[in-house]
């Protein structure tokens, strides 16, 4: 299966062996487990484990909590309360899956970012790239859904709201939302609440499966690594040069990291366990009352500022209107923008036409890059804003920066930049470092490490 | 009767949540709690004085529905003795569906519903207004600071001006801690409305202190049992992260300081 030559499987004991010939169980997992692994990875390749860790997480805690949770409209707040104050340890499960929630997208945004530093996205890893999209795009889903159930006032107008958006596509908008709702007036009442629950419990077995596709692929070519220089295949001996084997290296490498962030994610979850959520959500939704302000989760805001900050009176968005002949709406635009700013990021593999694989290399694009992340962090400030000036203006910049960096820069590039001389081979680079000489190469240490 | 109360409840969280949102930034000071910070836990004695202040003078009107009687017996909470909280559970009257009338609640009954129509359910109402502060909307007051519900009920309970003002046949009442500046409860608190068993003074700022911890507790009954189990999380995690850097280091140290050629596996 994987392309690096290595040491396979072989049945040792007479079980094994009698085991093997029916299913080879135990070789698959063996191939997995000794994959071998560029020796160089840094600490930003740690967060594939973590993700590993939040689902299961997020599943095991989950499957407890619907033991003791109600999907109806009149009961599903007092349920949550329920959990909290009676069942056993339940305000400690109820706490883990909230903040697991926001650990999971601390991670998925570190792993993103980290492949989009290093170049992971780029061939032959492109179909790696396209599954964790869709990973990410399934995470999101799940996360919307899951705030529904609480029944909070935040649970319900928020959700009034981006459904709300789904009746904004032309011609099969409102047919499109009562289909999600299962109401025909707009209104999130019980068909919603119901199907959301059912849709949260079913769309992590979905993610896990996809989990290992992800990972089949990138066993397949093999890991990137901050060099973005390929491991050697020619040889047993010449693969070994620029690997270890995933056990027992990475291994206990990952397990270290993760251990320091639970000790985080852990004091979060122990001693402010709601500095990330939204107070409102602990009232219990009431159709009749909107809050003034409804502001999404943390790991939305970011692509929430960007769907704000497409208004009418921006030049785009009337020349959108004018062309289309008014299909195309501001609100529309705004929910365009919204998923094209993900659908930007998901063609990077082809947008970015540089044959240099890790932004160590490349002396342009990192400043870029790092404009990049900080235009992130901004967006996700914005999107905690109310909708008015100069946060506005500010998300119209913002918003037009995301979009440029993967439609304009990336290709542009890829074109007129210079890249700087890149190791012959991992284990090069590895000795480079070790002799701390810097060797034959300008090797420029990004803050990312 | 049953559905009217539970009516009223619903609008009156309605109109306290709109009034909320609406309004602007007010002022909240920021009061020390002895359950703030990562080893803070609750004060009994202040929750013992705090439900005498939510009995005496908050019950008239609101209610505490997520709240059973049973939790005042807990330990981390009240810790009233079992037959104390049996007592206590008697003052209240509550309707029974079997017997199709009102009888003296039993410990495992729930507080009652809010009695009038705009007054909101106060068991969440700590958690319900722990904002996300300021400045500039990044939450540091809530994170450096500890602030948030509680600070916000005493500020509120302490911030009346003695102004107030009639608005389409109401009269509203002004606050400074109020976002919307004006709100519908008459100032509740002038200082000794109840009489501390334990002595204590029973000033206005005494009193919306103990009340404030009273609600937080009955918002969040769970916070010392989460505090320890996040302590030993913390500082199990700490003494396994210590174990696996060593690991970690002595597993590494031949492929980094070693030769080049490390073994095949």
């Amino acid at each position: 299966m994987a392309g690096i030559p290595h040491d396979h499987y072989e049945p040792s004991s007479g079980g094994e062996k009698w085991l093997h010939r029916r299913l080879p169980i135990l070789g698959l997992m063996y191939d997995t487990l000794m994959i071998p692994t560029p020796k160089n990875l840094n600490w930003m390749w740690i967060w594939g484990i973590v993700l590993t860790f939040c689902l299961a997480l997020q599943i095991i805690t989950g499957i407890v909590l619907a033991m003791h949770y109600t999907p109806h409209v009149d009961m599903a707040f007092a349920s949550v309360e329920h959990i909290m104050r009676d069942v056993n340890g339940g305000h400690m499960l109820r706490y883990l899956h909230m903040n697991g929630a926001s650990l999971f997208f601390v991670a998925v945004y570190a792993h993103i970012f980290r492949s989009l530093y290093y170049g992971s996205y780029k061939a032959p890893r492109e179909v790696t790239w396209i599954i964790g999209m869709l990973i990410y795009l399934l995470m999101m889903g799940t996360a919307f859904m899951g705030y529904v159930l609480p029944w909070g006032q935040m649970s319900l107008h928020g959700t009034a709201v981006i459904t709300g958006l789904f009746g904004a596509v032309p011609f099969v908008g409102d047919a499109l939302q009562t289909w999600l709702l299962g109401t025909t007036n707009g209104s999130v009442g019980q068909p919603a609440l119901n199907r959301f629950f059912s849709l949260h419990y079913l769309l992590p077995f979905l993610i896990a499966g996809l989990v290992i596709v992800h990972i089949w692929a990138f066993h397949t070519t093999g890991n990137n690594n901050p060099t973005g220089v390929e491991v050697r295949r020619g040889s047993k001996e010449e693969a070994s040069k620029d690997t270890v084997p995933f056990w027992p290296y990475y291994v206990i490498k990952d397990l270290f990291a993760l251990a320091i962030i639970l000790a985080v994610f852990f004091a979060i979850v122990g001693f402010m366990p709601n500095y990330l959520g939204h107070p409102d959500n602990y009232i219990e939704g009431n159709p009749l009352v909107t809050p003034s302000h409804i502001v999404p989760e943390w790991y939305f805001l970011p692509f929430y500022a960007i769907l704000r900050a497409f208004t009418g009176d921006v030049w785009i968005v009337i020349a959108a209107n004018f062309l289309t002949g008014g299909i195309i709406d501001a609100k529309f635009f705004g929910v365009l923008a919204m998923f094209g700013a993900l659908v930007v990021m998901a063609l990077a593999p082809w947008l970015d036409t540089s044959s240099v694989r890790s932004g160590r290399y490349r002396p342009m694009f990192k400043w870029w890059f790092w404009l990049l992340v900080a235009d992130f962090f901004f967006l996700m400030w914005l999107g905690a804003m109310p909708a008015e000036e100069p946060y506005a203006t500010l998300s119209l910049i913002a918003s037009t920066y995301w979009f440029a960096y993967f439609l304009v820069i990336l290709p542009l590039l890829g074109v007129i930049e210079k890249p700087l001389a890149q190791p012959e081979t991992i284990e090069a680079d590895y000795e480079a470092h070790k002799a701390k000489s810097g060797g034959t190469h300008t090797i420029v240490e990004t803050p990312a490490e | 009767m049953i559905r009217k109360i539970a009516l009223s409840a619903a609008a009156a969280l309605g109109l306290a949540t709109g009034a909320f949102a609406a309004g602007e930034e007010a002022h909240v000071t920021d009061y020390a709690f002895s359950f703030e910070g990562p080893f803070g836990t609750f004060d009994q004695m202040q929750l013992q004085r705090g439900l005498q202040v939510y009995t005496e003078i908050c019950s008239a009107c609101h209610g505490l529905k997520y709240v059973p009687f049973r939790a005042l017996g807990y330990e981390g909470g009240p810790h009233l003795p079992a037959d104390q909280v049996r007592a206590y559970a008697e003052f209240y009257e509550v309707y029974d569906e079997e017997l199709d009338d009102f009888r003296p609640a039993v410990p495992t009954d729930h507080f009652p519903e809010s009695s009038l129509s705009n007054a909101p359910d106060l068991s969440l109402m700590a958690k319900a207004r722990a904002g996300f502060h300021g400045p500039y909307g990044l939450g540091l007051n809530q994170l450096f600071k500890g602030m948030g519900g509680p600070e916000y009920i005493v500020s509120l309970l302490n911030g009346y001006t003695g102004e107030d003002k009639e608005e389409a046949g109401t009269i509203l009442y002004q606050n400074t801690a109020y976002p919307g500046e004006y709100l519908a409860m008459s100032q509740p608190l002038y200082g000794d409305d109840v009489l501390y068993e334990d002595g204590t003074e029973a000033t206005i700022e005494q009193q919306a202190l103990d009340v404030a911890a009273f609600l937080m507790w009955t918002a969040e009954p769970t916070l010392n049992a989460r505090k320890e189990a996040g302590f030993i999380a913390v500082a199990f995690l700490i003494v396994l992260s210590v174990l696996l850097y060593l690991t970690n280091k002595r597993l590494w140290y031949p492929i980094k300081k070693g030769k080049a050629d490390t073994p095949a596996e």
